[in-house]
């Protein structure tokens, strides 16, 4: 059933380009349409599926024998849940770019090839099957933002393919070295996830090959200090594509971090374990500082993704159940809220106003303009502050108490993250929409009043919010798929060192 | 012996040798006073008849001879080598259809099927004079093919260059050959392996081998021998080009892992990091390194697309020398799959910018500008092919590079080759740079104003199709060729 | 099972949403059915405070189910005596501060469902007994708080609310990293378990053991302690960490500073009487000395800046501040080494009675207060210097007698409420930590000169002609302040009527410390 959702949207991208070149109408409704069937089997599937904690197999067939690949899709409870939020993001993506009309049909053409690769990602339980799922993803992700894109598009494009290029590279190695060493201890060659997680790998070989790997794919989730294709990228995108980077992509990142680096290499986690952890405090910190000092307001919310997904790779780092179930939570919810930020953002204000300067939208006081974007924008923002009520606030809970058990100096140094998280959410609050200087020559809007924000936007913006509030008040929906997981025999030789 | 059984044995060859004459035959009688265009497609369409014809034997017959001590010889993976050396020059032949740089349509379409002749008896051979033989008829008829747009100065400029450079290799070669059969007083390549066999590394043996790589270091345009390659690429005709990427690099890295790999066999030290070992691996590994090194770097800083192309070429020959000197079944199985896979995705691309050229006038990477809206097909091609040759997964070319990355890793134990496949896998990422800016160039920069959509000719589209389908085929499902090999 | 307490904090909230669906052109419809929201409130409360067992003490309209199982959370509400009297506070001063804010025209839905929804988080952190849910009260008060500081302030209103906002988020961070040390060691958040834990001298066990290896274990207990200290101290607050307060105070528009004043900076309080207080005792006896240090430090200072301000709201804020640092000094006295245990346990009750008590009559006259400042300045037209008035007793003769009375009250005169209060503190608080206790005393000296000072300055002396046309209170503006002035002069009379429903719980906390 799941793997339906990888199969449908790529035949959203096919029957969208066969569409007539003009027809920008059909092409909206064509994506919207598939984003919908996909989030809706997602859901469904991730329902339906009754045993969240085991590796359940979806299809499973030979693909290249030679070396042991298989084309293997199968889910557990991690895999549920990024699942459902690709779905929810691919969606809430389509409605927050209903206004592109430029090339439509290519954009979502594009769109779609991005959402399939992510599913596939979140759905592949082969190694090389994963890995061709996320390389998948880096050429939409370039050409969304260098074709669609603002503010230095080509550019920050550039930067984004790269490093994600670079980062896959590495894991390129890493997995090629495994592939090998594995080889030789299993007697035949397999690029099966389950089984490579049970392969007892050389100590000294984990300990140089987990960083490799690991870095490989922490690039892509805004690891500290090589976050910097984030703001930029996130800036750079179109606001679907920075829904979506932020959103979905930088989990791909997250993602395989645990589920392919640590996984196979426990040894080599226990090792770095504390560098990790430095690395993600330090992206927490930095992240929300420089966030207070932008004057680009997509840039605030491009570092608050770092400083976000700080949280994610902290809570890896911890390898207790209670850090691993709040990282996955924080994947989640940080999908949602920097989605919704970056839909207000680059959506409702600045495909509106033109500019995304404080120093502009200060005169223009949009709070008043645009009542509906400053709600959602006042509550996207409390929720990214971590409050609690939203998502976000259970999944960093959870990590900070993992973190706890662990590093407890490095916790409390996040805990400064999270203070000058708010301050920068209430600048961006006060900057951007309610600000107290005076609206300069308010004849100016008269003339050209603001279009009011449509119907789609404000489903979408009603989706997302609804998503982090009952994920917030309801974790437990969320925390039956994840727990079970950690407690599976798939991670017990990661777990079995921590304290937890 | 007999000559029905030498025949038989070299009917493939017959059957191109025979549509030569016809292809000539036909072009000389009843097309003479036709369009340029009416000669091109009748003659490919005989060319391609016999090439197709030829390779149907070739698939469907299981022969296993050796003939006169190796000087032919035929099993199924050379007959398999064969077949894949006839598509692509039946591609090769398909784009051309539409060419319009020569009036000489008989003769350029003889010359392409020689010089398939040549280096389909290249591949069956393991007798060095047969080699150079083999090896010399088809460099001749690539050298004129090379010089065939008599419009364009650059063309012949570059044939001459292509030349010199060729006659300064085969020197080499033939230096390197005369050593060897002065060492092992053979020229049977199994028979040299036993001749030098316990040996040690003497004077004589290192030169032979040095000069052995050399003359197929020109041949396959490997660093630092490379320097005639984008001269060579940018001025010939595009079809030239791409049959001198594709075609000719299948063959001569065929022949040469079986030149190292047979007759070196007793010589290959080790290039493992730490545990170096002087032999003809170490002496591969340098010029491979170099390559991957070179030609990517070099590639970022190109402006025409196909010097790009040739540069990018001179990289994918360092990654195909890995898969030579990691030494073993796997790797090179692994490099001849490689080497197709990247053969045939050249001559898309290659095909492409043909199509490009003749319509804007240039290959500049500028003129690419906007190719989406002006030829969505044509684009859509090209971004499979350049994504290919990157190594972007689906695509054949990235399961090429994992066979041969993971082949190279396995190959000597401990992970002794990393240190080259990480090298070579840090380029590859350096390479992707440059093929997006190509790719950069046809998606999201804007056509210049009022400029027309592309024409793209129907054998040619077709032909793309057809290419970019198989790219994307052997990507998804390695196992049809692999099975082969 | 009941669900008084859930409906209770759902009023309001739900009556938000419906006075901001309403939208900005009914502007007499949004504030009646506000209104009418908070007065269903003040009716619940009072119905509570009704079927309220005062006798027993112990938690009462307890609501309790799963909630996350696998982090441990329920949803637990409850009241004792305490959060019974915080509740009856929030439900009396919101609809006197929507009365107050009768006038406002700018978007005047959404600011009566802020002030509603400030409501729903007052009644939810003053009910709630499981941590996950109290800090979602205790953060989601902070939001309304904010935007109404923010959008309908005076002229620095942006500064001062985000200071207001940073600040109380750093304490709020910090307690929640403590409650997360808490939760990690001990697998609970439940505020009751918990202190019965630190009874028993579990918790501390517990805290110790769950980070072996960290060189400063053996003050794990204490570390926790003051990073949820710190997130009370702020609220409250204590003195090095007010400085958001005048700011805040005084920018946001009086109604909302009533509510400030009067509920808001009681959570600070209502969470060192009800977490800290039983979960820490011993770490607050440990800390004793420092900590009566920053009580009288608040009492004294605080009032020593009252009297040096020039801007009435000002004044008043930081008088608000000395008179929660008497609270302080109760709590923290009523926390010290018990030696003959009877009669320092009716010492400890008499001190923590008085806080509760003070709490409460803070909570009505500093209100009172601030709405004769909004009065005031309706009519000024936002002037509210001292030194911009002076001898309008004479023009406005009503108003001045009435805040006169609210003064007072104010500065504790017998009779009126705020004597009781203080009167109890002192009575327990000198036997217990007599130097403390002494110091104090100046504290009171000060407030009674500054609040002297502002009497004198506003209402007495020769006229200011500018004001000589003032008009004195309405009968409506009567009608909204005689409630308040009613209750002062009804709880100085018979503040029994409090003391008698909280005695018990009282006397269950002190019990509480004793071990």
């Amino acid at each position: 059933m799941l793997a339906w959702t990888i199969y449908i949207t790529f035949i959203g991208v096919l029957v969208l380009m066969l569409l007539p070149r003009d027809n920008a109408r059909a092409a909206r409704i064509v994506a919207l349409l598939t984003a919908v069937l996909g989030c809706a089997v997602a859901f469904v599937g991730a329902i339906q599926q009754t045993n969240p904690g085991e590796v359940t197999t979806i299809v499973k067939a030979d693909w290249i024998p030679a070396i042991g690949a298989k084309y293997f899709l199968a889910a557990d409870g991690i895999s549920l849940v990024l699942v459902v939020l690709t779905g929810l993001a691919a969606v809430t993506g389509i409605l927050f770019s209903w206004n592109i009309e430029k090339r439509t049909k290519e954009f979502f053409a594009f769109y779609l090839a991005l959402i399939g690769g992510v599913y596939g990602v979140f759905l592949s339980f082969d190694v090389l099957l994963l890995f061709v799922f996320y390389e998948l993803t880096i050429i939409p992700k370039y050409f969304l933002i260098a074709r669609w894109g603002s503010t230095r598009k080509e550019y920050g494009a550039m930067k984004l393919a790269l490093y994600s290029f670079v980062g896959s590279h590495l894991v390129l190695i890493g997995m090629i070295a495994a592939w090998v060493v594995a080889k030789g201890q299993l007697g035949h060659a397999s690029l099966n996830l389950v089984e490579l997680s049970q392969v007892a790998f050389p100590i000294a070989f984990q300990h140089w090959v987990f960083p490799l790997v690991f870095l490989g794919f922490a690039i892509l989730a805004g690891l500290w200090p090589f976050h910097t294709w984030a703001p930029t990228g996130h800036v750079a995108a179109p606001t679907a594509g920075s829904m979506l980077l932020a959103g979905v992509v930088m989990k791909l990142g997250a993602y395989g971090c645990l589920r392919v680096a640590m996984l196979m290499f426990p040894e080599g986690v226990r090792m770095w374990q504390g560098e990790i952890a430095c690395l993600a405090v330090g992206g927490i910190v930095y992240g929300a500082g420089v966030a207070l000092v932008q004057k680009d307001f997509k840039f605030v919310i491009g570092y608050s993704s770092v400083s976000h997904m700080g949280f994610v790779l902290l809570g890896l780092a911890t390898l207790n159940t209670i850090g691993l179930d709040g990282a996955v939570l924080q994947m989640f919810s940080h999908g949602i809220i920097a989605g919704l930020l970056f839909g207000v953002v680059g959506r409702m204000v600045y495909d509106r106003t033109h500019t995304r300067d404080f120093n502009d939208l200060e005169k223009m006081n949009v709070g008043k303009l645009l009542p509906f974007a400053g709600i959602t924008f006042v509550i996207a923002g409390i929720a990214s502050m971590g409050l609690p009520g939203f998502s976000g606030f259970v999944a960093e809970l959870q990590v900070l108490m993992g973190a706890w058990a662990v590093f407890p100096k490095l916790t409390i140094l996040s805990g400064i993250g999270i203070v000058v998280g708010v301050a920068y959410t209430l600048r961006a609050v006060q900057k951007g929409f309610y600000s107290d200087v005076p609206a300069e020559a308010p004849h100016h809007h008269h003339e050209h009043p603001l279009e009011p924000i449509s119907l789609p936007e404000k489903v979408g913006a009603v989706m997302l919010i609804g998503a982090s509030l009952v994920v917030g008040l309801f974790p437990g929906l969320l925390m039956n798929w994840i727990e079970p997981c950690f407690k599976s025999s798939l991670f017990k030789r990661l777990l079995e060192g921590g304290s937890l | 012996m007999n000559y029905l059984q030498l025949l038989q044995l070299a009917a493939p060859e017959t059957i191109v040798t025979v549509t030569v004459l016809a292809v000539l035959g036909l072009d000389l009688t009843v097309l003479r006073g036709k369009s340029i265009a009416a000669r091109f497609h009748a003659g490919v369409f005989l060319s391609v008849l016999g090439c197709a014809s030829a390779a149907l034997l070739a698939f469907t017959r299981h022969q296993d001879a050796n003939l006169l001590n190796g000087i032919l010889i035929a099993n199924p993976t050379v007959d398999f080598i064969k077949v894949a050396l006839l598509v692509l020059t039946i591609f090769t032949l398909l784009i051309s259809t539409s060419g319009k740089f020569t009036d000489h349509v008989g003769e350029y379409l003889s010359l392409v099927l020689l010089a398939t002749i040549g280096l389909m008896f290249l591949v069956s051979t393991e007798d060095l004079l047969m080699i150079f033989i083999a090896l010399e008829l088809a460099s001749l008829s690539l050298y004129i093919l090379t010089a065939f747009n008599k419009h364009n100065s650059k063309s012949s400029e570059a044939a001459l260059k292509y030349f010199l450079f060729g006659g300064m290799s085969a020197a080499f070669l033939l230096f390197g050959f005369s050593l060897l059969y002065g060492i092992s007083g053979s020229t049977n390549l199994r028979e040299i392996a036993t001749g030098i066999a316990g040996r040690g590394l003497d004077p004589l043996l290192l030169v032979a081998i040095v000069t052995t790589v050399i003359g197929f270091g020109f041949k396959v345009a490997a660093v630092p021998f490379h320097l005639w390659a984008p001269d060579a690429y940018e001025g010939a005709p595009t079809p030239s080009a791409a049959f001198i990427a594709a075609g000719s690099k299948v063959a001569s890295f065929f022949i040469l892992a079986k030149i190292f790999t047979l007759g070196f066999a007793g010589a290959q030290g080790s290039a493992v990091w730490h545990g170096y070992l002087s032999g003809w691996t170490p002496t591969v590994a340098v010029v491979a390194a170099l390559s991957m090194v070179l030609g990517n770097l070099t590639a970022i800083v190109q402006s025409s697309v196909k010097r790009l192309l040739a540069y990018s070429a001179i990289a994918h020959a360092g990654y195909m020398l890995l898969g030579v000197l990691s030494n073993t079944p796997l790797s090179a199985s692994a490099m001849m799959f490689y080497v197709i896979t990247y053969a045939l995705t050249v001559i898309g691309a290659f095909g492409v910018v043909a199509v490009v050229e003749d319509a804007t006038g240039s290959d500049a990477i500028a003129n690419f500008n906007g190719l989406s809206r002006r030829a969505p097909g044509l684009s859509l091609c090209l971004l499979i092919f350049l994504l290919s040759l990157g190594g972007i997964p689906p695509l054949a070319g990235f399961i090429g590079k994992f066979f041969l990355f993971s082949a190279a890793v396995g190959a000597e134990n401990h992970l002794g080759l990393l240190w080259l496949v990480i090298l070579a896998i840090a380029m590859s990422a350096v390479s992707f740079y440059y093929y997006l800016r190509v790719l950069k160039a046809a998606y999201v920069q804007d056509a210049p104003e009022n400029a027309p959509a592309i024409q793209v000719p129907l054998v040619t589209m077709f032909t793309l199709v057809l290419l970019a389908l198989l790219v994307i085929l052997l990507g998804c499902a390695p196992g049809l060729l692999t099975q082969y090999l | 099972m009941n669900h008084w307490l859930t409906i209770l904090t759902l009023v309001p909230f739900i009556g938000g949403f419906i006075v901001a669906a309403l939208g900005a052109e009914r502007k007499n419809l949004v504030r009646i059915i506000a209104l009418a929201t908070s007065l269903i409130g003040l009716g619940g409360a009072l119905c509570m405070w009704m079927h309220f067992d005062a006798k027993s003490g112990g938690l009462q309209f307890i609501e309790k189910f799963e909630w996350v199982k696998s982090l441990g959370i329920q949803y637990f509400l409850g009241v004792d005596g305490l959060g019974l009297l915080m509740v009856l506070l929030t439900a009396i001063v919101t609809p006197l501060a929507i009365l107050a804010s009768w006038n406002v025209e700018d978007r005047p839905h959404v600011f009566h469902a802020l002030v509603l929804w400030l409501q729903a988080g007052l009644f939810g952190t003053f009910t709630a007994l499981n941590f996950f849910h109290w800090f979602l009260f205790w953060e989601l008060g902070l939001i309304p708080a904010f935007f109404l500081i923010k959008l309908w302030g005076g002229p620095k209103r942006g500064p001062a609310a985000t200071q207001f906002f940073i600040y109380t988020m750093v304490g709020s961070v910090a307690l929640l990293l403590s409650f997360l040390v808490i939760r990690l060691a001990t697998g609970s958040f439940d505020f009751i378990d918990l202190a019965g834990m630190a009874k028993s001298g579990e918790l501390n066990t517990k805290l110790a053991a769950i980070m072996p290896w960290v060189s400063w274990k053996s003050n794990i207990g204490l570390i926790v302690f003051f990073g949820a200290f710190l997130g009370f101290a702020v609220k409250v607050p204590v003195i090095p960490f007010h400085t958001w307060l005048p700011a805040a105070y005084s920018e946001a528009p009086s109604s909302v500073t009533m509510l400030l004043t009067g509920v808001m900076s009681k959570m600070g309080v209502y969470g060192f009487l009800r977490i800290l207080l039983p979960i820490f005792p011993e770490q607050i006896r440990e800390m004793l000395t420092p900590l009566l240090w920053l009580a009288v430090a608040t009492i004294v200072l605080s009032a020593c800046a009252a009297f040096a301000q020039k801007d009435l709201k000002r004044m008043l804020a930081y008088s608000s501040i000395n008179h929660l640092g008497y609270c302080l000094l109760a709590m923290f006295a009523a926390a010290s080494v018990a030696t003959g245990v009877t009669a320092s346990d009716l010492q400890k009750a008499a001190a923590l009675d008085g806080a509760l008590l003070q709490m409460f009559n803070h909570g009505l006259t500093a209100s009172a207060l601030f709405l004769f400042v909004s009065l005031l300045e309706k009519r000024t037209g936002g002037l509210r210097g001292l030194d911009d008035f002076g001898g309008i007793r004479k023009v406005v003769p009503v108003f001045t007698g009435l805040m006169g009375i609210s003064l007072f009250s104010s500065l504790g005169l017998p009779g009126l409420n705020g004597f009781v209060g203080e009167f109890l503190i002192f009575k327990g608080v000198f036997p217990l930590e007599p130097w403390a206790a002494a110091i104090s005393t100046i504290g009171i000296l000060v407030t009674a000169i500054f609040l002297l000072t502002l009497i004198q300055r506003i209402f007495c002396g020769p006229l200011n002609e500018r004001w000589a046309k003032l008009p004195d209170l309405t009968t409506a503006e009567r009608l909204l302040v005689l409630p308040s002035i009613a209750l002062m002069f009804v709880l100085g009379i018979w503040p029994q009527f409090i003391l008698g429903a909280v005695d018990a719980t009282v006397m269950k906390l002190v019990q509480q410390l004793n071990f």
